[in-house]
């Protein structure tokens, strides 16, 4: 029973550490950012790396939710004589909810974890200690831009998810429901707004970048440095991040359309 | 113009040192001094913190008492501006290289030149060249670190170091794991580069003949102390039997062959259950 009480308390006390860590590196990576506006190629790299190299799959899986929302739309829609609401619905489903979560799900995947076991392989390779060494400060060099690229791709990656499964509840609806293309985008354009859904979809989604950036460079930063800590190291991250932002996710639709 | 601080024979003075990870002992009052121009060996058995020892010079770690001062600065009482100035005057190698993967050789070593200069391009690449010449390396500047041998990887992380002409360089185990002939590339390099550039070089190690053949100064230290130092002659002529076998490398003596265990004719008769 005190063994028992004993590990519990240790665990406790693990994760209160834990956190404490993650928040000191959060305000490390927060104190580099000023020094970014002298280096803006610095952002440009990285943006390259976890906002362009994600494309592909935002884009894609888009298309395919897009394209489910649009049937499961129909069929339900259907039995009351509503199917040209599709559009609403779709479009809806997408700036408001599906949009940031999934396009934050897909980026915890893609570019969360390869951050994660970027950073922890850097550690474990002493590549960041010898950075230090040569006077050149991790936190500006690498953390920073990296949290920076993150907090602006997501929204953009979000947008670009949403914009994708419009089409392909367009293609769905449209193309082989047989659902008027006119009815489908101006039920859209009457019932969502850009204040309300919009806006706040993109908040969200400013939200989930910040979060899952910030979990994959400290899980990379925190990982012991080998070849077992770097492979936990990058799982969490994805765990981590998916919890988070489904958890989140309800905080801040509760507080927006509450 | 006289000098503003008296420049001593001395550049690093560690003082009293004091460090311990968790309930280890890791250094109990270690004094060490490191003179200027010279090559210093710290040398001593796996696990005897000597790598720790860089990272205290280098103010990566602190020490839990006594002092460390550089060049009449003391490293551990230094801003973290003030310490990253002291660090573009000190090279590191370290043991794995720690070459930025995803840069090629010539970025590796012009990472420190566009970090902190803000040279022209055309300069940076003669300086770059000229680094990599001196390691013999500049017609590998192309490749990407992925394609270098250790020792190779190792000269060119030499080449880095050296990058910003620093006073000091640190060299973390420089020869383990190294074939004979690139450990008699290093060898020979760490004392041209010592003397060519007016280096002072610390080298911790246990390979000891390499080490005693470019050393001056030799500091051997064991469970937290300096056991002894001296040059290398006088250490390999040591009354001391723990220095000998240390030096001669010999498989038993004041270390024990064996670890400490219950008696063997007792283990074996004894045929109880553990």
């Amino acid at each position: 029973m005190i063994d028992w009480l004993r590990r519990l308390g240790a665990a406790a006390l693990e994760i209160l550490a834990r956190t404490g860590r993650g928040f000191l590196f959060l305000l490390h990576a927060l104190s580099g950012l000023p020094s970014l506006l002298r280096r803006p190629g610095l952002v440009v790299a990285q943006l390259y790396s976890v906002g362009v190299l994600s494309l592909l799959i935002i884009i894609v899986s888009g298309l395919f939710v897009g394209m489910v929302l649009g049937l499961q739309g129909y069929y339900t829609l259907v039995d009351f004589g509503a199917a040209e609401r599709v559009g609403q619905l779709v479009a809806l489903s997408l700036v408001r909810e599906l949009g940031p979560v999934v396009t934050a799900l897909l980026f915890a995947g893609r570019a969360g974890s390869a951050l994660t076991a970027e950073i922890g392989l850097m550690r474990a390779t002493e590549q960041l200690s010898g950075m230090e060494m040569m006077a050149v400060d991790p936190y500006k060099r690498v953390f920073a831009p990296r949290l920076l690229a993150g907090f602006i791709a997501l929204p953009i990656l979000a947008l670009i998810f949403s914009m994708f499964g419009v089409l392909g509840g367009h293609l769905v609806a449209v193309e082989m429901v047989g659902i008027d293309s006119g009815a489908y985008w101006a039920q859209m354009q009457a019932n969502v707004s850009f204040g309300a859904d919009v806006y706040n979809g993109i908040l969200k989604s400013i939200v989930f970048g910040f979060v899952a950036t910030w979990i994959a460079l400290f899980e990379g930063f925190d990982a012991p440095p080998t070849t077992e800590g770097v492979s936990r190291a990058t799982t969490r991250t994805v765990v981590h991040t998916s919890l988070a932002v489904l958890g989140l996710d309800f905080i801040l639709t509760a507080l927006m359309f509450g | 113009m006289a000098p503003a601080r008296q420049t001593s024979d001395v550049l690093i003075e560690i003082r009293d040192l004091h460090f311990s990870r968790g309930s280890r002992k890791i250094f109990d009052g270690v004094d060490i001094d490191i003179r200027r121009g010279r090559v210093t060996a710290i040398m001593g058995p796996s696990g005897t913190g000597k790598t720790t020892l860089l990272r205290l010079i280098g103010g990566q770690l602190r020490p839990d008492r006594g002092s460390i001062r550089i060049d009449g600065v003391d490293v551990h009482k230094l801003g973290r501006s003030e310490l990253y100035q002291l660090r573009r005057r000190m090279g590191m190698l370290f043991q794995s290289g720690a070459l930025f993967t995803d840069l090629s050789v010539f970025e590796n070593v012009a990472f420190p030149l566009r970090e902190h200069t803000r040279l022209p391009e055309s300069l940076i690449r003669h300086l770059v060249l000229m680094k990599l010449e001196a390691v013999g390396l500049r017609g590998a500047r192309d490749l990407r670190p992925s394609e270098l041998s250790g020792g190779m990887a190792r000269r060119v992380a030499l080449a880095r170091a050296i990058a910003l002409d620093p006073m000091m360089v640190m060299y973390d185990e420089p020869f383990s794991g190294q074939d004979p002939i690139s450990m008699g590339v290093l060898v020979q390099l760490i004392r041209e580069l010592n003397d060519a550039l007016g280096l002072t070089s610390i080298l911790v190690s246990h390979d000891v003949q390499e080490t005693a053949a470019i050393a001056d100064h030799i500091y051997l230290i064991s469970q937290g102390k300096v056991v002894q130092s001296g040059t290398p002659r006088e250490l390999s002529d040591s009354p001391s039997a723990w220095t000998r076998q240390f030096m001669q490398a010999l498989p038993d003596g004041p270390v024990p062959f064996h670890y400490p265990g219950p008696d063997y004719r007792t283990d074996l008769l004894g045929g109880g259950a553990s």
